[in-house]
């Protein structure tokens, strides 16, 4: 009894724990500075939009969400692809072939990015890549294959074969036995991929730091950091700017939960 | 092996994309590390094994090793007691826990940088929550400059990273939860087994290995961390925060040492390769089935 009474307590605490500092953040954007400083810890006197205004006076903000937008989705279509079509046909190879296209993927997952970030950047700089968006789209895709090859060809291992044989049989070639019959097999798994692949290049900082510079081509993340020098010491302006960025994927983990949790599920596996 | 000059098709462009964007950079990078280049001007001269040397002796570099370890270890220690203490709470699929479980994940959507801001706001000295929080309730001797002492810097961002990521770690233990069969769980309960010993005898051991998949992808996770401590202290105040990833950043874009900056990435893939085999080995539980 006192163990349960503890444990809902313990949910209780965690919750505040979650909660708090959002709602803080929340609130502090919606006051107005002299406000904040007069009380920083209380509740909002009166629900004012000032600093979001000013953000977007301030900044063109648009062309951030366009440009994280932009990468976000043509970085993940891109991998979805790449990925997809090598997992597919590690599942089709026979098993030395497949283990050996898929032990080359794996030696990946063990370079984390920081090892390998230097020559990359000397060496899209070179291919004269760098401030393009089209650069980091194709460098973060290839950056990120390690991971969704484990995670794609894990799910479609558990495809069945006897379906593709059988289409096999009747004829189909191998794009038409991917396109008709195992990407739409897979569409859950290639599902919960995106959201995890979405979450990580949405919010990456490394690699458009490196590949970005000019103005015009921020995402996000990054122009988040420029902004903390502009507005050092106005919290509640760089809190709006908290609260905007994170407002689409709080909205899109809302509707696609399912897809997040169980895409977390399956790319933590790959410890 | 005609069949497989039908595969080649999906094979060919990840491969080449990988191995011309991942592979040969990482290999260019051992070679920059036997140089001294400053990743600016076109020449650079060959120096040996001198960076490996330089690095090793450098007082910063090893005090990064140190603030890793220490970022590491209390990640990995708060980030799986708090977890797995929570998913217990949890594991019942009812709706209220269902909403808790997708509460404690929200964080885990939010970029570093997001999060990074957060707390940078709650650590603040004089504005911020943690200590207004601390006053209001009398426990003014508890205040800190949460970000700004040498001592524990790096402890508070290690805080940051285990809230951050505990919903993601919950997830996990609740599949492994959910997979321990009912049975036996209501077995023990008849043979009149208290909820202690029903922990320790019948679902940890089922439950070990979930808890070495969080164990070791924590651990990885925290010795990798970049974004978080970039955004939070750059590495300060007095190195007190530098890890080797800034480490890492700072010599190669802060003080063009390209070179140098190489040899601490070699460094640090072995350094993650080790503790990844030293998991491996600790870690290898034989699955208990009844």
């Amino acid at each position: 009894m006192v163990l349960k009474w503890l444990g809902r307590l313990l949910l209780l605490s965690f919750a505040a724990v979650i909660l708090a500092p959002l709602l803080i953040v929340l609130f502090t954007s919606l006051k107005t500075t002299p406000q904040f400083y007069a009380n920083p810890l209380g509740l909002p006197e009166s629900l004012s939009f000032h600093n979001y205004q000013s953000l977007f006076d301030g900044q063109p903000m648009w062309g951030y969400f366009r440009n994280s937008i932009v990468v976000t989705l043509a970085t993940v279509g891109l991998e979805l692809l790449l990925a997809g079509f090598i997992s597919y046909g590690i599942m089709r190879s026979g098993k030395r072939v497949g283990a050996a296209v898929f032990g080359l993927f794996a030696v990946g997952l063990m370079v984390p990015s920081q090892v390998n970030m230097i020559p990359i950047y000397t060496f899209v700089h070179k291919l004269g890549w760098s401030n393009s968006l089209t650069g980091l789209i194709i460098v973060s895709a290839s950056v990120l294959l390690p991971l969704s090859v484990f995670m794609l060809s894990g799910f479609m291992k558990t495809l069945p074969k006897e379906i593709l044989e059988a289409g096999e049989i009747d004829g189909a070639g191998e794009w038409t036995l991917l396109a008709r019959i195992a990407f739409p097999l897979s569409a859950p798994y290639l599902a919960a991929t995106a959201a995890f692949l979405f979450v990580i290049v949405w919010n990456d900082l490394l690699f458009p730091m490196l590949l970005l510079n000019g103005k015009d081509k921020l995402t996000l993340p990054l122009a988040m950091l420029q902004f903390r020098g502009e507005y050092i010491t106005d919290y509640p302006v760089l809190l709006a700017g908290v609260v905007v960025t994170a407002l689409p994927m709080i909205a899109l983990f809302i509707f696609l939960q399912r897809y997040f949790i169980s895409g977390a599920l399956a790319g933590s596996l790959k410890g | 092996m005609k069949k497989y000059a039908k595969l080649l098709p999906f094979f060919v462009p990840g491969i080449a994309l990988y191995l011309a964007l991942f592979i040969y950079p990482t290999v260019t990078g051992f070679y920059y590390s036997l140089t001294d280049w400053d990743g600016l001007s076109p020449s650079y001269q060959f120096v040996g094994i001198d960076n490996y040397t330089n690095v090793a002796k450098d007082i910063i570099f090893r005090k990064s090793i140190v603030n890793n370890v220490k970022f590491m270890v209390a990640v990995v220690i708060v980030q799986t007691v708090v977890s797995l203490l929570l998913a217990l709470q949890l594991s019942k699929q009812k709706k209220v826990n269902v909403a808790l479980r997708s509460l404690y994940f929200v964080p885990t959507i939010l970029s570093s940088v997001s999060v990074g801001f957060i707390w940078t706001f709650v650590y603040d000295p004089s504005l911020g929550l943690l200590n207004g929080l601390l006053e209001a309730v009398g426990l003014s001797s508890w205040t800190q400059n949460w970000l700004g002492d040498t001592g524990i810097a790096i402890f508070s961002i290690a805080a940051v990273q285990a809230w951050a990521h505990i919903g993601q770690m919950i997830i996990l233990f609740v599949a492994g939860l959910q997979a321990i069969p009912e049975e036996l769980v209501e077995s023990a309960k008849l043979d009149g087994a208290t909820r202690l010993q029903l922990f320790f005898r019948v679902i940890w051991p089922l439950l070990a290995p979930a808890a070495a998949i969080v164990v070791s992808y924590t651990t990885i996770q925290s010795f990798k961390a970049f974004d978080l401590v970039f955004t939070m202290t750059g590495g300060g105040p007095a190195y007190s925060t530098e890890i080797l990833s800034t480490y890492i950043y700072n010599s190669a874009f802060m003080n063009y040492t390209f070179g140098k900056a190489s040899t601490a990435s070699v460094y640090f893939l072995l350094l993650i390769s080790f503790i990844t085999f030293l998991q491996f080995r600790a870690l290898r539980t034989d699955r208990v089935s009844y």
